[in-house]
């Protein structure tokens, strides 16, 4: 495999970034736009290709995939413990590479459409550029420093993204929020690895997901609070990628996201950004699963279920379509840490782990198509709110059928790629445990019905008053959402277990028809009770959100976690601790330190004298100084 | 002595030859013409620093009175780029006096001079050698200092410096006669296996040392640096802080280091105290000052202060980093002496409160200015950082601990009253700025040279490397 075709696919974004970047000024936004595509169209054809002679041309070796590591020394810090600059081949790093490829790809060539006549166009595109190269890196990681650093630059095009809009106060503080938050996250991410790097002596993924890392099981039997310190270690990076993949209670920058342009949410917060926690995750699965008998594991099982089902009942009651997606957006990605969870490690045992990355597959293509209809929607009617929108589906055809093949996908109908992920996830889970099923049960059925109901809320229901009325967008815009939808459709058909498994070996998967049945059936009836309540103007959602009374209210509130983060930053933190902090900074140590300076002067003032201007003196002092170094040295010292 | 011997002396001969050569121009160029003799003179020398870089090798002559080795002849290499750069930024200058004072070929005639009795000073192999050399660089100074007949400071200047330097040399050589006394040598390298612990050498010592102390300006031997300075030309004032100070460092850290090594324990004593003492007073008196050359002149006796941890701690490591910081400490200090020359010679202004706005003004040497003065504070990535920082890492090596803490002390102090000159020249405005002037080409590079030295070294790491090889070679 050609080392230098593999180190092209993130570098070339790098370019475009730089070359947009420092010609911001002098390059017509057309071009600009037209590089950007140029570009990734050139990453992505050449991930394709990698792909293609990784899976199919090298092959297996042994029955399990091998990894293909290039990496060279970057920084020593003892004989073992160093940070290397690399690249690391596997199923999972290629799959995501073809996620990021294909729909960075579709992103831009939309975004020439939805962009157009923006004042920041260049800036757009370079932005977007350095997000990419970013999470080429993350992806292409070989170790935990290196994934590290590219997680931070994600994190940092995510806020240059999301803030694009730096008029606008509410993108600013959307931005500042989403980077406090996930770097809070990444606060624990970056203790995890310190612990990990010390105990271990490695920062290496091959060595650490070695499952006959026999040096990292003996230090796994060392305890610390009633868990090896290796347990605390992951579960510090679990947190980093809770941050990033916006798990309970670290999710509330998510929604908030959705101020950054709509290709960006569809990019960033839906399809490659956001899965960075799960990739964390099952980049280190072997990790995980052996250490202590993956008692993290199940912390991730638990916080995944949790999430998923907090988020739909969130999603139910929110009325900017964005938002809606976000929290699906996050269900969906709880709902992948929660397959993750159950996961073994050999053979039929590691459904799980394979079913995850499954659905990050397929979730990608129909979340991000789904942005992207609502993208386009937006740009039709120019709001984000269910109540400026309906009947849109005489005016838009196009993004009707893409969305609604979208919808169908999330909501795990037959034949479409939400069902074959959605069902081996199922799959697992039952194996599993009965209650985490019933949630994951539960979350399927939900998701299906805030799915249709903005999709019948958008496309159905009667047209308010437009004032002009709602066109198809142009082109640039439609054909990413058909290649999308293509997608979606099939992605399913991709016998995925042949290429990715936990131990890397093929694994034959098959549905399990009752299982199977349920869940469609449980989509069906999502669908069918939105049909009931949104599909024409009734009163119904009306009487039963006042049937439910505090669920509701409580659900349109996001269960008033931000409030409680409020609460706890300004009225614990900055009140009690924050504020004596400052009043003692202030008095005491810049009192100090002004005193200091202070008296420096006053002394250099009072000194000012020995500068006579009389040689006699200086001559005096010359002597004088020769004979007190003398006397004390010969005289003291000596003695 | 045969021919491949007398080449050691290459530098002083070369110098001395160019000396004669302008003898000569003086005499064969008509009046009129005289300006050439200030191109002849920068011409020349530049072509002496060239042919100084050829290698050079380790030999001793004159029956060991006079010796040179691979660290000396890098100082003296140093020293020739130090004054290149001096003379480069005070063309103009001279030029000027060629019109009010008719003479041009003096100040080359004594500067070189001066600096032949520097190469004597430092190759010197015996106290008598060491001594004459001394006197040799320090009396011609004294006239050039007093150049400016017209000018009543510059006369000034001329008398302290020469009163002083003459009680600083009695005293010098009568510590060189108790040493003598003592031991009964004047041969360093016979010295080295003499000197024992007693009370008259110890006496000796620093009656000698103190002669040296008085040329680097350490506390309590510094008083007239900063009269000297403010009165004597621009030029003078530059070479007194940086190249005559970088020379009587270096001699004395050879003389303590070899000769003296066996009493480290006496005179590390007495460098902790004198460190101390002129980094504090130095600092404290530079926090006031307002005219730019004497607010110059007490910074270069912090400077030397600092210098001190770098000998104090008696190792090769010491040794480079001496050497090293001289060498950034020329390029650091030229840079802000050539600033103060440039704005001097168009305006005549010499006043901190003169350089307010000159951002706006100048921007160019406003911007040589913050670089030079970043060196001097030592704030990185600029290479006086480097130079502070390996100092301080060779006095902690040797636990001086404490004194690495007064030094950073005194680092921060002199933060203050450096950026009070930045912040002058950026963050002030005047209702009368210097306006706007484009320096003479000589002058402009004379300043890229030094700006070019304080980045490149604070990048270029071999420098050091091979500084300390050197250094090696020479302690062991």
């Amino acid at each position: 495999m050609n080392y230098a075709e593999i180190l092209l696919i993130p570098f070339i974004p790098l370019a475009v970034f730089l070359v947009l970047g420092i010609f911001y000024n002098r390059i017509k936004p057309a071009v600009s736009g037209i590089i950007g595509v140029l570009g990734l169209l050139i990453s992505t054809l050449l991930s394709i290709k990698v792909a293609y002679q990784y899976f199919f041309v090298l092959g297996k070796d042994g029955g399990a995939y091998q990894a293909i590591v290039h990496k060279t020394a970057w920084m020593n810090f003892t004989e073992t413990l160093r940070i290397d600059m690399g690249v690391l081949l596997d199923p999972i790093s290629i799959m995501m590479l073809l996620v990021v490829s294909i729909v960075s790809l579709m992103v831009h060539i939309y975004s020439r459409g939805y962009m157009k006549g923006d004042p920041g166009y260049t800036k757009f595109f370079a932005f977007l550029s350095l997000f990419t190269f970013s999470m080429y890196g993350l992806v292409l990681a070989t170790n935990l420093f290196q994934i590290y650093i590219f997680w931070e630059l994600v994190g940092v095009s995510s806020y240059l993204l999301i803030g694009f809009y730096y008029t606008k106060p509410s993108a600013v503080a959307a931005a500042k929020k989403a980077f406090i938050v996930t770097r809070f996250a990444d606060l624990g991410f970056l203790i995890g690895i310190l612990i990990i790097g010390f105990y271990t002596g490695t920062y290496d993924f091959e060595l650490l997901n070695d499952p006959q890392g026999s040096p990292l099981l003996s230090w796994a039997a060392s305890s610390f609070f009633g868990m090896s310190v290796l347990s605390w270690g992951l579960l510090l990076i679990f947190l980093g990628g809770a941050g990033k993949s916006a798990m309970f209670p670290l999710h509330i920058w998510l929604p908030d996201a959705m101020e950054g342009p709509t290709p960006v949410s569809a990019l960033i917060h839906a399809a490659t950004m956001v899965v960075a926690g799960v990739y964390l995750v099952a980049r280190l699965f072997p990790m995980y699963y052996f250490v202590e008998d993956g008692i993290i594991l199940q912390v991730v099982a638990f916080v995944g279920a949790f999430s998923a089902l907090f988020a739909a009942i969130i999603a139910i009651t929110q009325n900017d379509i964005k938002r809606v997606l976000a929290y699906s957006t996050m269900s969906q990605l709880a709902y992948m840490m929660l397959a993750l969870g159950v996961s073994g490690y050999d053979g039929e045992a590691g459904l799980g782990y394979m079913a995850s990355m499954f659905h990050l597959f397929t979730h990608a293509m129909f979340k991000a198509l789904l942005f992207l209809c609502a993208g386009s929607v937006i740009h039709a009617v120019h709001s984000n709110y269910l109540k400026d929108m309906g009947g849109l589906r005489k005016h838009m055809p196009i993004t009707h059928i893409t969305f609604l093949i979208a919808a169908l996908a999330i909501a795990g109908i037959p034949p479409l790629a939400g069902f074959w992920s959605k069902d081996e996830i199922l799959a697992a889970v039952y194996e599993k445990d009965m209650l985490l099923y019933t949630i994951a049960l539960l979350v399927a059925g939900l998701t299906a019905f805030y799915m249709f109901r903005i999709y019948f809320g958008i496309f159905w229901k009667k047209d308010p008053e437009y004032a002009t009325t709602p066109h198809e967008s142009p082109a640039t815009m439609t054909i990413p959402l058909i290649i999308l939808a293509i997608f979606s459709a099939l992605a399913g058909f991709v016998p995925f277990g042949q290429y990715i498994s936990a131990d890397r070996i093929a694994l034959d998967v098959h549905i399990n028809v009752p299982l199977a049945i349920t869940a469609v059936l449980m989509g069906i009836a999502g669908i069918g009770l939105a049909w009931l309540f949104y599909k024409k103007e009734t009163d119904l959602p009306d009487r039963l959100a006042a049937s439910l009374g505090k669920l509701y209210t409580w659900s349109y509130h996001k269960f008033y976690i931000d409030e409680v983060y409020l609460f706890v930053t300004r009225k614990v933190l900055f009140k009690r601790v924050a504020e004596p902090a400052a009043k003692f900074d202030r008095q005491v140590v810049d009192g100090t330190m002004v005193g200091i300076g202070n008296s420096t002067v006053r002394t250099s003032e009072k000194i000012k004298a020995m500068q006579s201007g009389k040689v006699q003196d200086y001559a005096m002092a010359f002597v004088a100084g020769v004979l007190v170094i003398v006397i004390f040295f010969v005289y003291y010292l000596t003695q | 002595m045969t021919w491949s011997n007398f080449l050691i002396l290459r530098h002083e001969v070369v110098l001395l030859l160019i000396i004669l050569a302008i003898l000569v121009a003086e005499i064969a160029i008509p009046s009129k013409k005289k300006e050439s003799i200030i191109h002849l003179g920068i011409f020349l020398f530049g072509i002496h620093t060239i042919i100084g870089f050829l290698p050079m090798e380790e030999n001793q002559i004159f029956g060991g009175t006079f010796h040179t080795n691979g660290l000396i002849h890098l100082v003296k290499n140093i020293l020739n780029i130090g004054v290149l750069i001096l003379l480069l930024q005070s063309a103009e200058w001279i030029r000027a006096r060629l019109i009010t004072e008719q003479k041009a070929s003096e100040f080359f005639i004594l500067l070189f001079a001066s600096l032949i009795g520097m190469y004597f000073m430092i190759s010197s192999g015996d106290f008598l050698m060491f001594y004459l050399g001394l006197e040799l660089s320090t009396l011609p100074v004294a006239a050039l200092a007093s150049y400016e007949i017209t000018k009543r400071a510059s006369s000034e200047a001329g008398i302290k410096l020469i009163l002083s330097s003459a009680l600083a040399s009695g005293i010098s050589l009568f510590g060189i006669s108790m040493i003598y006394a003592s031991s009964g040598s004047i041969y360093f390298a016979e010295l080295v296996n003499l000197v024992g612990s007693n009370h008259l050498l110890l006496m000796g010592i620093i009656l000698f040392f103190s002669g040296l102390a008085f040329k680097i300006s350490l506390v309590p031997f510094h008083f007239w640096t900063a009269d000297v300075y403010e009165g004597a030309p621009i030029s003078i004032a530059s070479y007194l802080s940086v190249i005559s100070k970088g020379s009587a460092v270096f001699i004395l850290t050879i003389l303590l280091f070899t000769v003296l090594k066996s009493l480290i324990d006496v005179w590390e004593n007495v460098i902790y105290a004198l460190a101390v003492a002129t980094m504090f007073i130095g600092n404290l008196f530079a926090l006031r000052q307002k005219n730019m050359k004497r607010f110059l002149a007490f910074s270069s006796i912090a400077q030397a202060g600092f210098i001190l941890l770098g000998i104090i701690s008696g190792t090769s490591m010491g040794m480079a980093t001496v050497v090293y910081f001289i060498l950034i400490y020329i390029f650091s200090n030229l840079a802000a002496f050539g600033v103060v020359q440039a704005i001097s010679n168009q305006t005549g202004k010499e006043n901190m409160t003169d350089y307010e706005g000159l951002y706006r003004t100048n921007p160019n040497l406003s911007l040589v200015m913050m670089l030079a003065l970043f060196s001097l504070a030592g704030i990185p990535p600029v290479a006086g950082f480097f130079g502070k920082f390996f100092l301080f890492t060779a006095a902690a090596s040797k636990g001086f601990f404490w004194l690495v803490f007064l030094a950073v002390v005194n680092v921060t102090i002199s933060l203050y009253y450096y950026l009070l000159v930045i912040r002058a020249m950026f963050l002030r405005t005047s209702e009368t700025p210097i306006p706007f002037f484009r320096s003479k080409l000589y002058m402009r590079l004379g300043l890229a040279i030094t700006i070019a030295g304080i980045v490149v070294l604070g990048i270029y790491s071999p420098v050091y490397d091979y500084i300390y090889e050197l250094s090696m070679n020479l302690m062991n």
